[in-house]
């Protein structure tokens, strides 16, 4: 009788380590759980580092993931707007329900930089909440990581203690690797640079990047021939080192950038997966890094 | 120790010195984090209202320029007792589509899109409230809506990759099927995508009749399946089945084997059964949608009635057909914000089984099938603005070849909502 109970137990233990079914709207998200997490959780990512987060459709097969998850990971700030509200309601999944518990916005947990000071569709594809792109700031990870091992805690009590272990582990582990990052960049405060696209606000504030301008005038519209000729002659004025752009972003743009004026293009990896060496969030920053210092050269 | 009743100091004090020189514990850190947060919070309630509670609203702004061979009134040859929704020659202000939509509490979200026409007048187009909080995979709508089958039918005018609807749309389902009804909807816990749906309703929308009677005027059943191959390729299949009973639907100027000038008025009652087939396929490079892609797409339906009609409101008698209609259409967006499309359409009549009475009277084999070729090419300088080229060949009635050229810009303000798929 006591083997048959202590057999049943033991299954029941096993059992109930089922792993946390976790959707991650951008591979950075995934990363950061999986460090957070372990094996605790099954993580799907519904986009890959060389897909534009705004522009995703909402296919069948995000809505049937999103069926089964009990744990949704996005940035938030509106990044997902064209698809995620439209796979949340065709899912019906209650736990990931804007509010519930099972939906995390990770935008929450940090400082927005850019909130525009009105709203108007003149201005091209502008953010209410501000500027979503708050990956490209390695600082950010930390109170992200946070908010993010708190939620993992109360939606899996029975795991806190290794949450709280990971939180620690991770959050030692990164402090270190900013000191590193930071001492490694120390050359690249005050480099003049161009930027494809307005989403590099977090990683030009941590580095000290100064942007010249924005080949997009506006967010999310070609630019017009005039405004190139007039990104064209500032830099005759203003000269810059690199263009940088995010590795989804097309290149025409800055290869254009390159025949007109004295300037380098360099493609940031911009989230996990972007480039090869980019495979984790260590290495995202570590490959980031290293292409802007050689890009300053 | 920092001290918290002058927290602009404190935080000003903080602020000049860098990270590094100052031993600040975990403890300090964490208390400041929290005093930052709640001023932030502060600052947020100051702006929040009861405005902060309204819905999305949003407005899209179409119109066309359209040069046609032929008067559009003429239906396509067959199909003088389906359904013409007409193109409009010259200029043409399109109906301005008002969406509104919002949550209305943890259970119910509400939708409504009111198209207001050119001619004056509101209609309500969409009206209905979702609820996804059934659980188990079920998604519940009721009200107004678009029906679920076909891939089509649920896609607002303004998000159309042509200026039209193929010919099959509209002449079965008179551009799109709407419903006053209920749909339900159940998403297996699979990882592929299968979805089942069931509707009932009035029996408003074309071929139903909008008969005032109790019990439902329609039925609705489609399945729907579809998965990601890579991150690259995607797709979506579905099986459609619809079902209504038709109560004295009268079509005018319909052709007679008398040659009647102007054509009859007939009146058909009896059972409308259409059962169809889509299908979807994208191939997006990188999964990145905002640089190319192409997509290919069509569907087919098929039409069985069988009831009583009423000659020239003279002569009744028993009759049954079986109408078939399919388009296939592609389109590629070869550059970031230009695409091009072309679509093939073709229907076919059928040949009617007339009852004695009217065997003389009412043609049964037209001997034809309507076919149209439509090319369009279209420029989005944003996601919320698109202007279209269109041009098509036109053999939808016979010995009557027609060329269609249509202009078209489609704006949206405000709000706007997430597309389908």
């Amino acid at each position: 009788m006591r083997k048959i109970l202590l057999i049943a137990l033991l299954f029941i233990s096993t059992t109930s380590q089922a792993a946390l079914n976790v959707f991650a709207c951008e591979p950075e998200w995934a990363a950061l759980t999986l460090q957070l997490a372990g094996d605790k959780v099954s993580v799907y990512t519904a986009t890959s580092a060389l897909q534009d987060p705004h522009r995703v459709e909402a296919r069948p097969s995000l809505i049937a993931k999103a069926a089964r998850a009990d744990l949704l990971v996005c940035t938030g700030a509106e990044l997902e707007a064209g698809w995620l509200p439209k796979v949340l309601r065709e899912s019906a999944n209650r736990a990931i329900a804007s509010g519930a518990a099972g939906n995390f916005e990770a935008a929450k947990f940090v400082a927005m930089r850019e909130i525009p000071g009105r709203l108007d569709r003149a201005d091209g594809d502008v953010h209410a909440a501000g500027n979503p792109h708050i990956q490209t700031d390695a600082r950010n990870f930390l109170p992200i990581a946070d908010a993010l091992s708190k939620r993992l805690m109360q939606l899996d009590p029975a795991n806190a203690g290794l949450y709280q272990q990971q939180l620690a582990a991770f959050t030692q582990k990164w402090r270190a690797a900013l000191g590193k990052w930071e001492a490694q960049a120390a050359p690249l405060k005050g480099v003049p640079i161009v930027v494809q696209h307005k989403g590099f606000p977090y990683l030009s504030a941590w580095l000290g990047l100064h942007e010249v301008t924005a080949l997009e005038a506006k967010p999310g519209m070609e630019p017009s021939a005039s405004y190139l000729a007039q990104v064209v002659s500032e830099l005759k004025q203003h000269p810059a080192k690199m263009v940088i752009r995010a590795a989804y972003q097309d290149d025409r743009p800055s290869d254009w950038i390159t025949q007109h004026a004295r300037i380098t293009a360099v493609m940031l990896p911009y989230t996990v997966g972007g480039t090869p060496q980019a495979s984790d969030l260590y290495s995202l920053f570590d490959d980031t890094i290293a292409r802007l210092l050689a890009g300053a050269k | 120790m920092f001290n918290f009743n002058y927290p602009g100091v404190a935080i000003a004090a903080l602020l000049t010195h860098s990270l590094h020189a100052i031993a600040a514990s975990d403890e300090d850190l964490q208390a400041l984090q929290q005093r930052v947060q709640q001023l932030e919070q502060h600052a947020a309630a100051q702006t929040a209202s009861s405005n902060a509670f309204n819905p999305d609203v949003s407005l899209i702004l179409a119109g066309t320029y359209g040069r046609l061979g032929h008067d559009p009134a003429i239906p396509a040859t067959g199909f003088a007792m389906s359904a013409n929704p007409a193109h409009q020659q010259g200029f043409n202000l399109g109906e301005s589509e008002l969406g509104i939509s919002a949550n209305i509490d943890p259970d119910y979200s509400g939708y409504a899109t009111m198209a207001l026409s050119p001619a004056g007048g509101l209609t309500v187009e969409n009206a209905y409230v979702q609820s996804s909080a059934l659980g188990k995979g079920l998604n519940l709508k009721f009200g107004r809506y678009f029906s679920g089958l076909g891939y089509l039918n649920e896609q607002h005018a303004h998000a159309w990759d042509f200026v039209d609807q193929p010919l099959v749309y509209a002449t079965l389902w008179n551009n799109q099927l709407g419903e006053d009804g209920v749909q339900l909807k159940w998403l297996a816990p699979t990882d592929t995508f299968i979805e089942l749906g069931g509707e009932i309703g009035r029996g408003r929308g074309f071929p139903g009749t909008d008969t005032n009677r109790n019990g439902a005027g329609n039925g609705v059943l489609y399945a729907h399946l579809g998965d990601d191959l890579g991150i690259a390729h995607s797709w979506r299949a579905g099986v459609s089945l619809h079902q209504t009973q038709r109560n004295n639907a009268l079509s005018n100027n319909v052709p007679d084997l008398l040659g009647t000038l102007g054509g009859v008025t007939n009146s058909f009652s009896g059972n409308s059964q259409t059962a169809g087939l889509d299908m979807v396929w994208k191939y997006v490079p990188d999964g990145n949608i905002a640089k190319r892609y192409i997509k290919f797409q069509g569907e087919y339906f098929q039409r069985h009635e069988h009831g009583t009609l009423l000659y020239n409101q003279l002569t009744s008698s028993s009759f049954s057909d079986t109408q078939q209609g399919w388009y296939v259409q592609s389109v590629a967006q070869f550059m970031p914000h230009w695409r091009t499309g072309l679509r093939y359409d073709r229907l076919a009549p059928g040949v009617a089984t007339v009852g004695a009475a009217n065997v003389a009277n009412v043609i049964s084999n037209y001997g034809f099938q309507p076919t149209r070729t439509s090319w369009m090419l279209d420029y989005s300088p944003s996601e919320f603005s698109r202007l279209r080229l269109q041009i098509a060949r036109d053999h939808s009635r016979q010995a009557l070849p027609e060329n269609q050229i249509f202009l078209q810009y489609v704006m949206s303000m405000g709000a706007h909502g997430a597309h389908a798929y």
